[in-house]
């Protein structure tokens, strides 16, 4: 045989063999399964313990807790059938339903709540979202080590009825307890396995899904929970999550019908998708903002504050720059929570505190700080985590007020923990931030800029706005609570402590025939009313 | 056997060297793995320094990290709660193992046949076309050719799928995208060596002989030209098995390749470590593997030579 029809053999065995053996086996996704790009690989499936979104996702399938939240954000009755609260705001009586069942089909029993939380309070645990239960009496003691269990403020009266006792009133109560730290756990499973959260065998949930298989980094597989209560209104059979961070990866999978409904998608596909109808934007509780280090001269000067913040141009940012539907941010809190029980939307009602791209204004302001034009002022340092989008929105920044206010702003970026490292230690003059609400309240943005506040990363201090915060948390009349929010949210835009820049939102990649998907304002996804219409 | 004792002392004292700089470096780095958005209260931040022995003296951690690498365990995870490195390591490098035996594979049998080719036609077509395609090869990045590969395979003609690892289906176009750069490399260093080996004296005396020239090259050009390939095998397949940060996340597949970014971005310490250790293990090994192949290759090689110098 000549050795020239050998090289050209394997040559084509190659290319041909590379390619067919694909070819035949090529597969699309599975054929009942809903699929969804679930971002990154869980750090942790144990509600106790979880902190980031992905996970909240995951949980939030298969865990379900005393409330859940409803299309419009309200707290809905879950595991919980109704409650009582005392007039003080401080006592809660929790009644589960009976049929409320575990995936193995034990009772949801009120002691699993209170183990959990107990648990979670556990200095042994080391939870990091343990002060989401700070609210509970005795809650912070706890888990700084200075009272035992025994004390904190939740207790099993009998299997269905749980107390639960608060430091101070806390009118989003019931809000947070559809948030993924106040899920129950079975108490027989996790008590003897601290490996339980790492298994589906040991996964025990109480929520409409069960997870069935979970390869790490890759996808997870859930059917439905054949015990769960509300059963009846479950009609997806089976669902898989597709563990990718790839935006572009996304992006192909969901063209080429490998998922049906994902989340991370590049910016610059969404004019495309939005007019294919394949995409939705909703609201998402998080204000985009630069954040000024009030003691670092020359901005300990809330003139200077105030001209930087007054001299962006928002809508022009959205439109060119970011391009996802944000909403231009001229206040603190976002869109999407309730005022007073009832009402209207607590930024509708506190209205915008600064006007966008009020060069005029800023001007002034700047003059009148004693740097007219700019002149005098030196050059300002702007810190950013390493980003092509924050990049991109802080190089348009600084060409606006070099533009606006003659100001020179130097651009620095680090990568993301090096970054958070020089924010949290007040190492910075203006630095991008972004905040996503914990739970359904304005409170969760309120009290950022208290002065013993942990996330106070503008150094911010001001009895005056302490006094207002305390007060608010401890009022009991929602009005008057929602007033004293609102006062405060003014005084924070009267010493300009941010620059706010946008309101997040949510986009949501999603087959038009998928129907009955839930995005919460707080970014969770709910599949249990999910079905695909024919 | 003397050869084998001095060059494992060796490797150990470089893998000893690789962890303590690592460690030493990893720390150095501002912000741990605790470092969140939000910041944590401080007796929180307690709690999960204890639970993870962060709160121990730099050189306590030290101690006891080579204490637990000695007995084989590379520790916990800080980011992946209960899942150690060793588990995380057993998942994922066969996964990228699979993909890169696949991708050599491809960059044996297509750069080993394309540089004998250039080789033999000097300067004629093939030989041009041959080293206009590993032009190619060695300068469109991966993630390019990825793409590409992407849009037309999956996205225009849907015979493969875009991403995710499910099935042989899902293994063409990553390793495809993976086999690029080596399978050129090779070609190239194949064919440079054969057009060293080609003008030798010792071919001139078999041509002379009048042996075929299929002989010629198989049985005594082929073994020569190929020492500066094996040289390059070694760093190459310990590269591909411990798998590609980039092709991993743009074909969404579930590989090592990309611990090796995400740690350091998550300051994963133990992993940051783990996978160091595992790497360089794998490649001073098979650097060894090389070194024993080349006398295989060419008995004029002795292994104990560097012991005289």
């Amino acid at each position: 045989m000549n050795w020239k029809n050998i090289l050209f053999s394997i040559f084509l065995i190659a290319i041909t063999g590379s390619l067919l053996t694909g070819c035949l086996t090529a597969q699309k996704s599975s054929k009942n399964a809903l699929r969804y790009s679930a971002g990154a690989e869980p750090q942790t499936l144990d509600p106790r313990k979880s902190t980031g979104l992905p996970e909240a996702n995951i949980e939030a399938q298969i865990f379900e807790g005393l409330t859940t939240i409803g299309p419009n954000g309200q707290p809905l009755p879950a595991v919980a059938e109704y409650w009582t609260i005392s007039a003080d705001g401080l006592h809660y009586k929790f009644f589960l339903r009976k049929n409320a069942r575990w995936s193995n089909g034990d009772p949801v029993i009120a002691k699993d709540f209170e183990y959990a939380w107990k648990s979670a309070l556990n200095p042994k645990l080391a939870s990091e979202y343990a002060y989401q239960l700070y609210y509970l009496k005795n809650g912070e003691a706890y888990n700084k080590g200075f009272t035992d269990e025994t004390q904190v403020g939740v207790n099993a009266l009998d299997a269905h009825t749980l107390e639960i006792d608060l430091e101070q009133p806390t009118a989003y109560f019931l809000s947070l307890l559809a948030f993924h730290t106040y899920y129950p756990v079975h108490l027989q499973t996790v008590q003897n396995n601290d490996l339980w959260a790492t298994e589906p065998k040991t996964l025990v949930g109480n929520g409409p899904f069960k997870i069935t298989n979970w390869i790490h980094n890759s996808k997870i597989e859930f059917s439905q929970n054949d015990f769960y209560w509300d059963i009846d209104k479950v009609k997806i059979k089976s669902l898989e999550f597709i563990l990718t961070e790839s935006s572009a990866a996304e992006l192909a999978m969901f063209e080429n019908k490998q998922i049906d409904v994902g989340e991370n998608i590049p910016v610059s596909e969404y004019p495309r998708l939005l007019d294919a109808g394949v995409l939705k934007i909703n609201p998402f509780l998080g204000t985009y903002f630069f954040c000024f280090n009030t003691t670092k001269p020359p901005l300990d000067n809330p003139k200077v504050r105030k001209a930087l913040s007054l001299a962006i141009n928002r809508e022009e940012l959205i439109q060119h720059v970011t391009k996802g539907g944000q909403k231009p941010a001229l206040a603190w809190v976002p869109y999407g929570l309730a005022d007073a029980a009832g009402t209207a939307d607590f930024r509708l009602v506190g209205g915008s505190y600064l006007q966008d791209n009020d060069i005029a204004t800023a001007r002034r302001l700047l003059a009148e700080a004693g740097y007219p034009e700019g002149q005098g002022l030196p050059v300002i340092a702007l810190l950013y985590n390493t980003n092509e989008m924050h990049k991109a929105i802080a190089e348009a920044v600084q060409e606006m007020w070099k533009k606006n206010l003659g100001i020179s702003v130097n651009l620095t970026n680090q990568e993301w923990k090096v970054f958070l490292n020089s924010r949290h230690k007040g190492d910075y003059q203006i630095a991008r931030h972004g905040w996503i609400g914990d739970y359904a309240d304005p409170m969760t943005f309120i009290d950022m800029f208290m002065s013993d506040s942990g996330n106070n990363d503008a150094q911010y201090k001001n009895p005056e706005y302490d006094r207002l915060v305390k007060a608010a948390k401890s009022a009991s009349d929602p009005r008057l609570r929602m007033q004293i929010m609102h006062a405060a949210e003014q005084l924070l835009f009267d010493d300009a402590v941010l620059a706010p820049v946008y309101f997040y939102t949510r986009p949501l990649l999603i087959r038009p025939s998928i129907k009955g998907v839930l995005h919460s304002v707080l970014g969770v996804i709910y599949f249990k009313e999910a079905y695909i219409e024919q | 056997m003397h050869f084998l004792i001095h060059r494992l002392a060796s490797m150990f004292l470089v893998l000893f060297v690789i962890i303590t700089a690592t460690f030493l470096l990893m720390h150095a780095i501002p912000g741990g793995p605790f470092t969140t958005e939000k910041n944590l209260p401080e007796a929180i931040q307690k709690n999960m320094e204890e639970r993870y022995h962060l709160n121990d003296p730099l050189w306590k951690q030290y101690a006891d990290y080579l204490a637990h690498v000695a007995s084989g365990d590379l520790g916990p995870s800080f980011k992946y709660e209960n899942r150690s490195v060793n588990d995380l390591i057993r998942e994922s490098f066969p996964v990228s193992a699979e993909l890169g035996v696949i991708a050599i594979f491809w960059a044996i049998c297509l750069g080993i046949p394309a540089g004998i080719i250039a080789a033999v036609y000097h300067n004629r077509w093939p030989d041009y076309i041959a080293m206009f395609l590993t032009t190619i090869g060695i300068s469109v990045p991966g993630f390019i050719l990825a793409a590409l590969l992407i849009f037309v395979f999956a996205l225009q003609l849907g015979w493969l799928p875009a991403a995710l690892w499910e099935g042989p289906s899902s293994t063409v176009l990553p390793a495809l995208a993976l086999t690029g750069l080596p399978t050129a490399f090779i070609a190239r260093l194949t064919r440079s060596g054969m057009l060293e080996v080609l003008n030798q004296d010792y071919i001139r005396t078999v041509r002379a002989k009048g042996l075929s020239q299929y002989t010629i090259l198989t049985r005594h050009a082929l073994k020569n030209a190929l020492i500066p390939v094996v040289t390059y095998l070694g760093p190459l397949i310990a590269g591909i098995l411990t798998g590609s940060f980039v092709i991993e996340t743009i074909f969404a597949i579930p590989g090592l390749g990309r611990h090796f970014v995400t740690s350091i971005y998550n300051r994963d310490y133990t992993v940051i470590l783990g996978i160091t250790i595992f790497y360089s293990a794998l490649l001073v090994t098979l650097n060894l593997l090389v070194d024993i192949v080349y006398a295989l290759l060419d008995p004029r090689i002795k292994l104990n030579e560097g012991k005289d110098d």
